[in-house]
């Protein structure tokens, strides 16, 4: 922060030039093999599919894959499936995310309450939550609701787990400062524990969002009729590998498109 | 005469599930209105306690502490500058917390900034503040509220040598000038000596009250400074006094 501040040095040294010059030497070489492996990657594999070195029909290639997204494309079908599990995963993910903040503000309140639910919420936490998913669509429901509340299930005990140790880690001093000011504990939760574990949070949020779509393909996997996970297994279940591929193809630049807005939030919200 | 603080015969025990230990055994001493008072002593000989108990956040096991103000300034070893909030919001909290944050007093925020210094940082995050500044916008912080009676915790003890010095000066300074009722708790002693009107030496654990000694410095009387108090020829007597008090302590 300092330092980008005061990025107008009066005089660069022909060394500092370098200097320079070598890291962004560096960053470009990085991006390029980035970006090569990549493209290569397809290449290959397309190649070798034309010539039959591999099986298309269990590994299917980039060109038909493509060919199916135009068509997915074309008819709406892929907007209409991405939508449908977009919403379930922001469903899950903000339920998740602000139940499971909620808890652990509560558990911060009442230490005695956290200290009597802490051997259950470490089980839970470690018990695969994909083992729960049949549970919870049978009692939620076979439908949306069922497959968000799986999707919510997955994150919210690791939310409260990781905000919860944030909440108890924060230094006691901190506090100790606002009650000699006569904070009272509602202040002490507004201006100290939740600022303090605001990267904390960001880093929780950043976890979660993955851990929803994991929810939400399990729940398709079990009951939908639409979105990403029933076409990838519907593919599967008629060995239709390209729309198989094209499911992971799609959640892949998701993925990356989450993993670009997350970071930017961070960069936006922590400034110091 | 006014006393802001007044200790009555004060213990302190400390309750683990093993045992249980005295931190203070009996302890009376009052601070009048704008008095500097030092507590030095052996480490871990209850110092902070006291300091702890003055403030209300722990009750006496035994005795009365009387305190007559509510507003009481606090300052620890580390500055505990909220590194979320820029050196200006820092400045605030205490002022939020009693809701006392209005336009008069941040005004009057921004003024101490520019008076200690900080005007150009006012806007930065601690983490991008000098060991020093980060002490100066702490006290910035602590006097915003405008306190009666203000609690050091050794704060300046995680300063570098020189820094602490010429903090060490300048706070003393301040306090001294706006008739600030001080209780500074620290084991330097030359800091106590320069800092305080009267400097309560306690024994180990359980703490007593060994010595009271007043300080007086009748060659800078008028304008007196820590720096100048330590360039006197008492200055070293008071030293030597108060580090024979402790050292007895060590031998025994």
């Amino acid at each position: 922060m300092w330092k980008k501040k005061n990025k107008q040095v009066a005089f660069i040294s022909k060394e500092h030039d370098e200097y320079i010059k070598s890291i962004n030497k560096e960053k470009i070489f990085i991006r390029n093999t980035q970006v090569l492996i990549f493209v290569f990657g397809i290449i290959f594999w397309e190649t070798a599919a034309r010539n039959n070195l591999i099986d298309t029909f269990l590994t299917s290639s980039p060109g038909a894959i493509f060919e199916l997204i135009v068509k997915f494309v074309g008819d709406g079908s892929l907007f209409k499936h991405l939508y449908i599990s977009t919403m379930e995963t922001i469903g899950g993910f903000f339920a998740g995310t602000l139940g499971g903040l909620l808890i652990a503000i509560l558990l911060w309140w009442f230490r005695k309450l956290a200290r009597i639910l802490d051997p259950y919420i470490v089980i839970l936490n470690s018990l695969p939550k994909t083992a729960l998913a049949p549970i919870i669509i049978l009692w939620v429901g076979m439908g949306y609701s069922g497959i968000i509340a799986t999707a919510a299930s997955i994150s919210i005990v690791v939310t409260i787990m990781t905000l919860y140790t944030g909440f108890a880690g924060v230094e006691t001093d901190k506090i100790t400062l606002l009650k000699t000011m006569g904070a009272n504990k509602f202040q002490i939760l507004k201006k100290v524990i939740i600022p303090a574990n605001i990267p904390n949070i960001l880093s929780v949020i950043k976890v979660n969002i993955g851990l929803s779509w994991i929810g939400v393909i399990v729940g398709e996997f079990l009951v939908s009729k639409a979105g990403i996970g029933y076409l990838i297994l519907y593919g599967s279940q008629t060995f239709k590998l390209d729309l198989v591929m094209m499911g992971v193809f799609v959640l892949g630049v998701i993925a990356a498109i989450m993993y670009f807005f997350s970071s930017w939030m961070e960069k936006t919200i922590i400034k110091y | 005469m006014e006393y802001i603080c007044e200790l009555k015969n004060i213990s302190k025990r400390f309750h683990t599930i093993n045992n249980e230990t005295k931190a203070i055994d009996d302890i009376s001493f009052k601070v009048k209105k704008g008095e500097i008072v030092s507590i030095v002593g052996p480490s871990g000989s209850g110092k902070s306690t006291v300091l702890s108990l003055i403030a209300g956040l722990e009750k006496p096991s035994e005795g009365e502490v009387i305190v007559n103000t509510k507003s009481i300034g606090f300052m620890f070893q580390k500055d505990q500058l909220y590194e979320w909030r820029t050196v200006y919001k820092n400045c605030l909290l205490g002022l939020e917390v009693r809701k006392m944050d209005n336009e008069e007093n941040k005004i009057k925020v921004k003024k101490m900034l520019e008076k200690y210094g900080l005007t150009n940082f006012k806007n930065h995050y601690p983490s991008q503040l000098s060991g020093g500044m980060r002490q100066r916008a702490a006290l910035v912080r602590t006097l915003a509220i405008e306190p009666d009676l203000l609690l050091l915790d050794e704060p300046f003890s995680a300063l570098d040598y020189q820094t602490r010095l010429e903090i060490g000066d300048e706070v003393g300074t301040i306090l001294r000038n706006e008739k600030i009722s001080t209780i500074l708790v620290t084991h330097d002693i030359p800091e106590a000596v320069s800092i305080s009107d009267r400097v309560i030496v306690f024994t180990e654990r359980p703490a007593n009250i060994k010595k009271e000694y007043n300080i007086e410095f009748e060659e800078c009387v008028g304008e007196r400074t820590p720096m100048k108090c330590r360039n006197t020829l008492v200055f070293g007597e008071y030293f030597r006094n108060i580090w024979r008090d402790l050292d007895v302590e060590k031998e025994k």
